[in-house]
């Protein structure tokens, strides 16, 4: 049971060793520690989690220290195993073990590297304690812990203006969603007297239509509630709303998107609500909620994807979008589904992730993906490793065969259960998770299209213009301009062998034990037998839906970006605004500046000067100073030493005097 | 601990120390002034070591008479322990910090900085109520004269500032003291004031008369302009310890006086106090914001933070008063960090403007880890200390009243907005001035300063039981004098039908 206890903790001496002591030790012991420290945790997990597969796993919690202790409020750090633990466990420690290895090979040249790798362990470290928390301080410790940590590894090339505004906006706007966590743990201790994670879900059906006033109005106590943690999940797995740092967070260094931004952290809002599953069944309404939001962003984030050219945001739109299917498995009551999406996500989409960062790394850092082309023949590896990802993420499969890789059975479930589920909003969720599937794959083979098929574009961009001293008129017929990309090092592509082999056959070997089976669950989630079950019984069409608009999407790319190239500028300038529209992200950060970043400071700027100086200070201290000069001056007036003039003001205080008392 | 008078000690040490400055050179000043507080340090640690946890309410209980009823009273609970544990922590730091900063008059300027560690530690160990009034009230002279004499540019401007405002209130509260001492038959024993109930009526003009010491003291919107002054004119130590430990006065006077002493009274004022403070939060967050001098912004931040601990004290519960007390602590640590972290830097270029530095990442790295690791401690991240206070005080409020809960809690949102953009503009970005981009990383002395900070905010973040452990039954005690004047919350929890009626529903549905 201790093996936790070095699962945790390895990243975090790691990398304290590696961030303290980077100087002293060089790059490549600080390397070497973080790496093994994670391959060591990752070693020890899967034990944990195959004991779970097994049936022989025990739940359990290992207590560490005493936190806090007030009143009744109380909360310590311990560290929880079930089997949703276990399966965040693998995900987090393999993806970060492989992250690691792979960074050794993409960030070689960079002076900073030690940095980066504790940077990268320190995150490791949080994100396990945002998993093994028995509390929810201690998850919101982690939380906060995996924020701190994105907020750094955004910003790790701290030159560069657009790195720290995209990690302030990724900070802010998270703790916008924390606001809501936050009250949301207060009130679950108000009502229930505890934040044991534990306590709360066996005490929340007794709280069930029970009401509460929260901010003047009443409400139901578990809706309100739900609502408010549901809040942070958002900010966190960058739903609809409070999405907007996360494309802008590809400013980090590509690993740091494959492991924070796609695989582990952007999924703590789900493990949250999954964890607190048995919570938000008692609060229909909030699930609803979480149902809508859910589906609204997989649909929204889906066509801001098909009309980006930078190859990271596209893959940042796809796992915006591949989260709201999470949610709203979540939120129609299939939590092992949204866990199972989950589960094989991390592998598809850290592939897709590091798939691109190899290509970028062969392309001079550049990211446009209309400056690739062609590039199947140069980095075959790399193309392969991304063929697996966009098979996995499309949803490639036969469900007569029974067969296909990891996204055909997690997201085709997820739409069944959606269906199966029956009621209005999942049914808008179905509709929608269709409709985003299609467009799903269409950026995906586009994304593929654009990158590895047709002819070489590369002389256009700036970065191969650096790289090969040409500029385009000068290569004239020869658009590689001469360039070479070469194939990673190896240690960036065993990385992307292993999680290929996740993103082949994770949903083909587990999907049982994730979708069917009470067991495996073991209470650790509202485990809906009936629903699941239902699922099994939608009919034909529904099960080949996915299957089909795959195809279609397919087959929209192929024609768009293969066979007639000249579609996609045609479709843009028909579609006019709706097209801008999309393409610059709904304008929500438009909004948002006009909203809320410009009058923040134009109100700080008018209370400072209008608040404080022009008016407390001015009628404050400046104005008692005033009055005291003033005083003074007349003072002086008045004692001008005539004699006539005091016995005159003598004579009328005299007169005021006797008024007074007589009148 | 035997019968020597630890307190006592605690008091004279520095003072013998100041005398010994007045007639000294600079060198040997400074050396005086840096054994005379690490000798208090120690014993502050005896004290701490030797306080009896859940014991007596008040320890180290010593008493003599003065003149004309007058007395010397001294003893402490572990509220007031913790926040001499502060002062004497900070005070060795303080002394650190002004070693090369401070070139002229160095023997006064030790010897004001010593009196002052006298005075702050008289103001927490007090038991009488005059001579508390005594210890509070000059606290300002020394402070005066850092700010006036060793201050920046515009010194005098801000010291006037500080000591109008700062007088103002203490007037009325003297007058308030006279009264109840007069109510109380003579009684001028701070313990035994606590317990008197005083007439309804007449709670709320005391009330109001220390409230406008206290408010000031804190400081509280709209009396708080004289901070950001005189922090900015202040030198490094003096903000550190103004900060650090001045500001924290006025919380201890209303845990102290107001809270218990006026039960009524405070219940009654709860909504002003509430009041203000979500004024404090959001418009000092958002005036920090657009802020370019680095002194000021932490000083607005301070604001912004010393409301959150007015809403703690006044939500009424255990969680509210203990975070109170925490946010105090750790605000006292994180701010005189952060202010050092200002002096670190403009002892190197001499200018608090913002825009002068930039990329010091590149070149003073250990600067930056540090300086993160307090920006991340201001706005609260948890495992550093100021989360286990504003989590405390917040979750505290929320019990009295959701709206204030949630306005407070924006500060968090705010808190990182105006942090992060202030490291952006420091830490990060090119180093587009030269000047700055060629000053040295952290020296031996500086890491001295900085370091015993990081590992106390680190410590007070991951286990806060050290320090909530000796105030526990003090909190506790407060709590149930103010029980029966506790407003009631406005959550108003119906209990409903629960799940019966719904797992009938479900297993309806399951068939």
């Amino acid at each position: 049971m201790n093996s936790i206890l070095i699962i945790v903790f390895a990243p975090l001496v790691a990398a304290i060793v590696a961030g303290l002591g980077g100087r002293w030790i060089g790059h490549t012991a600080a390397k070497a520690i973080t790496t093994g420290g994670l391959f060591l945790a990752a070693g020890l997990s899967w034990p944990i989690f195959l004991s779970f597969i097994a049936g022989t796993g025990e739940a359990g919690v290992t207590p560490v220290l005493t936190w806090v202790h007030s009143g009744a409020l109380t909360f310590d750090w311990a560290l929880r195993v079930d089997t949703l633990t276990a399966i965040m466990l693998v995900v987090i420690t393999s993806v970060s073990a492989l992250v690691h290895l792979y960074s050794w090979g993409y960030m070689e040249e960079d002076p900073d590297q030690s940095r980066f790798f504790a940077y990268l362990s320190l995150f490791t470290f949080a994100m396990l304690m945002l998993v093994t928390a028995d509390n929810l301080v201690q998850m919101f410790f982690g939380w906060e812990g995996v924020g701190l940590a994105s907020y750094l590894l955004i910003g790790f090339w701290y030159k560069k203006p657009s790195a720290n505004a995209a990690a302030i906006k990724a900070f802010v706007v998270n703790r916008v969603g924390d606001l809501g966590f936050m009250l949301g743990i207060f009130g679950t201790f108000l009502v229930f007297q505890t934040t044991s994670i534990d306590a709360i879900l066996e005490a929340a059906p007794a709280m069930q239509g029970s009401t509460i006033t929260f901010m003047g109005a009443r409400w139901d106590t578990m809706t309100i509630l739900c609502l408010l943690l549901f809040v942070g999940a958002m900010g966190k797995s960058a739903q609809l709303g409070l999405h907007t740092w996360l494309p802008d967070a590809m400013e980090g260094p590509t690993p740091v998107s494959a492991l924070i931004h796609a695989a582990t952290m952007v999924t703590a809002g789900v493990f949250m609500v999954c964890r607190l599953s048995p919570m938000f069944e008692t609060a229909p309404d909030a699930l609803v909620v979480v149902t809508v939001i859910g589906a609204a962003t997989c649909f929204f984030a889906a066509t801001i994807g098909t009309t980006q050219w930078d190859i990271k945001r596209v893959i940042a739109y796809s796992t915006c979008s591949q989260l709201g299917y999470m949610f709203f498995a979540a939120g129609v009551g299939a939590y092992g589904a949204a866990m199972f999406h989950l589960f094989t996500h991390a592998f598809f989409k850290a592939l897709l992730f590091l798939g691109a960062g190899s290509v970028i790394h062969a392309m001079h850092h550049e990211q446009d993906m209309r400056y690739y082309g062609g590039l199947r023949k140069e980095i075959p590896i790399t193309f392969w490793a991304m063929m697996f990802g966009t098979l996995a993420i499309t949803g490639v499969g036969v469900y007569h065969l029974g067969a296909g890789f990891a996204g055909f059975w997690s997201k085709d479930g997820i739409l069944e259960v959606a269906y199966a589920a029956a009621g209005e909003y999942s049914t808008l969720a179905f509709w929608l998770g269709t409709f985003a599937a299609l467009l799903t794959s269409f950026y995906s083979w586009r994304l593929m299209f654009l990158t590895f098929w047709g002819k070489p574009r590369w002389i256009e961009s700036e970065h191969i213009q650096h790289s090969v001293h040409k500029t385009p008129e000068e290569a004239g017929a020869d658009t590689t301009g001469g360039y070479h990309p070469h194939e990673s090092p190896w240690t960036m592509l065993v990385p992307l062998g292993v999680l290929s082999v996740g993103a082949i056959a994770s949903g083909q070997v587990f999907h049982h034990a994730f979708l069917e089976s009470a067991e495996f669950w073991n209470g650790a989630i509202a485990y809906n037998e009936h629903l699941m079950h239902e699922m099994h019984l939608v009919p034909m069409w529904v099960k080949y839906s996915a299957f089909t608009v795959m195809v279609i999407g397919l087959l929209g790319a192929i024609y768009a970006y293969l066979i007639k190239p000249s579609v996609p500028k045609a479709t843009a300038e028909q579609l006019g605004p709706v097209y801008r529209f999309i393409y610059r992200k709904w304008m929500f950060d438009e909004l948002y500046n006009y909203v809320f970043v410009k009058p923040a400071f134009w109100l700080g700027r008018i209370l400072w000067k209008k608040g404080d100086e022009g008016t407390i200070d001015r009628f404050g201290p400046n104005g008692v100073a005033w009055v005291v000069e003033r005083g003074a001056v007349f003072a002086k007036k008045v004692q001008s030493g005539y004699l006539t003039s005091y016995a005159l003001i003598m004579l009328l205080g005299l007169v005021a005097a006797i008024t007074w008392v007589l009148f | 601990m035997g019968d020597f008078p630890i307190l006592t000690a605690m008091l004279v040490v520095p003072l013998i120390g100041a005398i010994a400055c007045l007639f000294l050179d600079a060198k040997p000043a400074r050396m005086v002034a840096l054994l005379a507080t690490l000798i208090d340090l120690a014993l502050g640690i005896v004290l701490w070591a030797n306080f009896d946890i859940g014991g007596a309410q008040w320890q180290f209980t010593e008493r003599a008479n003065l003149f004309a009823g007058f007395e010397y009273a001294l003893g402490i609970d572990g509220i007031a322990l913790m926040l001499i544990m502060l002062s004497v922590f900070l005070m060795p730091i303080c002394i650190g910090a002004s070693w090369e900063a401070i070139t002229k008059r160095v023997g006064e300027y030790m010897c004001a900085f010593l009196v002052m560690e006298t005075l702050m530690i008289g103001v927490f160990a007090a038991q009488d109520i005059f001579l508390f009034y005594i210890f509070f009230e000059a606290g300002l002279i020394p402070m005066y004269l850092i700010i006036g004499v060793w201050g920046g540019q515009n010194r005098i401007y801000a010291a006037y500032k500080f000591f109008l405002y700062t007088l103002l209130g203490s007037v009325l509260m003297l007058i308030a003291m006279l009264w109840m001492v007069n109510f109380a038959n003579g009684e001028t024993s701070i313990p035994v004031l606590m317990e008197t109930n005083f007439p309804a009526e007449a709670q709320t003009w005391l009330w109001l008369a220390f409230f406008a010491s206290f408010a000031v003291k804190m400081p509280m919107w709209p009396v708080h302009t004289w901070l950001p002054d005189a922090h900015v004119q202040a030198p490094t130590a003096g903000s550190v310890i103004l900060a650090g430990v001045l500001l924290k006065l006025g919380g201890y006077g209303f845990i102290r006086f107001s809270l218990p002493m006026f039960p009524d009274a405070s219940a009654d004022f709860g909504w002003l106090v509430w009041g203000l403070s979500m004024v404090a939060v959001v418009v000092t967050s958002l005036i920090a914001l657009v802020q370019h001098d680095m002194k000021k912004l932490i000083a607005y931040s301070s604001v912004a933070h010393m409301a959150i601990v007015t809403v703690g004290l006044f939500a009424f519960n255990v969680q509210g008063l203990e975070g109170a007390m925490m946010v105090m602590l750790g605000h006292g640590l994180v701010s005189g960090a952060l202010f050092l972290c200002v002096g670190v830097i403009y002892d190197r270029l001499h200018t608090r403007e913002i825009d002068r530095y930039g990329g010091l990442s590149i070149n003073m790295p250990a600067y930056a880890v540090l300086f993160m690791l307090f920006t991340m401690a201001s706005v609260g991240l948890p495992g550093t200390s100021n989360f286990v206070g504003e989590f405390l005080s917040l979750a505290g409020i929320y019990q009295a009243n959701s709206w204030v809960a949630f306005i407070c809690t924006t500060g968090i949102i705010l808190g990182a907005a105006y942090m992060l953009y202030l490291y952006r503009r420091i830490c990060f970005g090119e180093q587009k001035n030269a000047d700055a981009a060629a000053m040295p990383d952290l020296s031996v002395r500086e890491w001295l300063l900085l370091g015993p900070i990081a590992a106390a905010v680190l410590w007070m973040g991951v286990y806060p039981e050290s320090f909530l452990a000796p105030m526990r039954s003090d909190i506790q005690i407060l709590d149930a004098r103010l029980a029966a004047a506790a407003p009631e919350g406005d959550a108003h929890l119906e209990i409903g039908e629960g799940a019966s009626a719904q797992e009938e529903h479900h297993e309806g549905e399951a068939h």
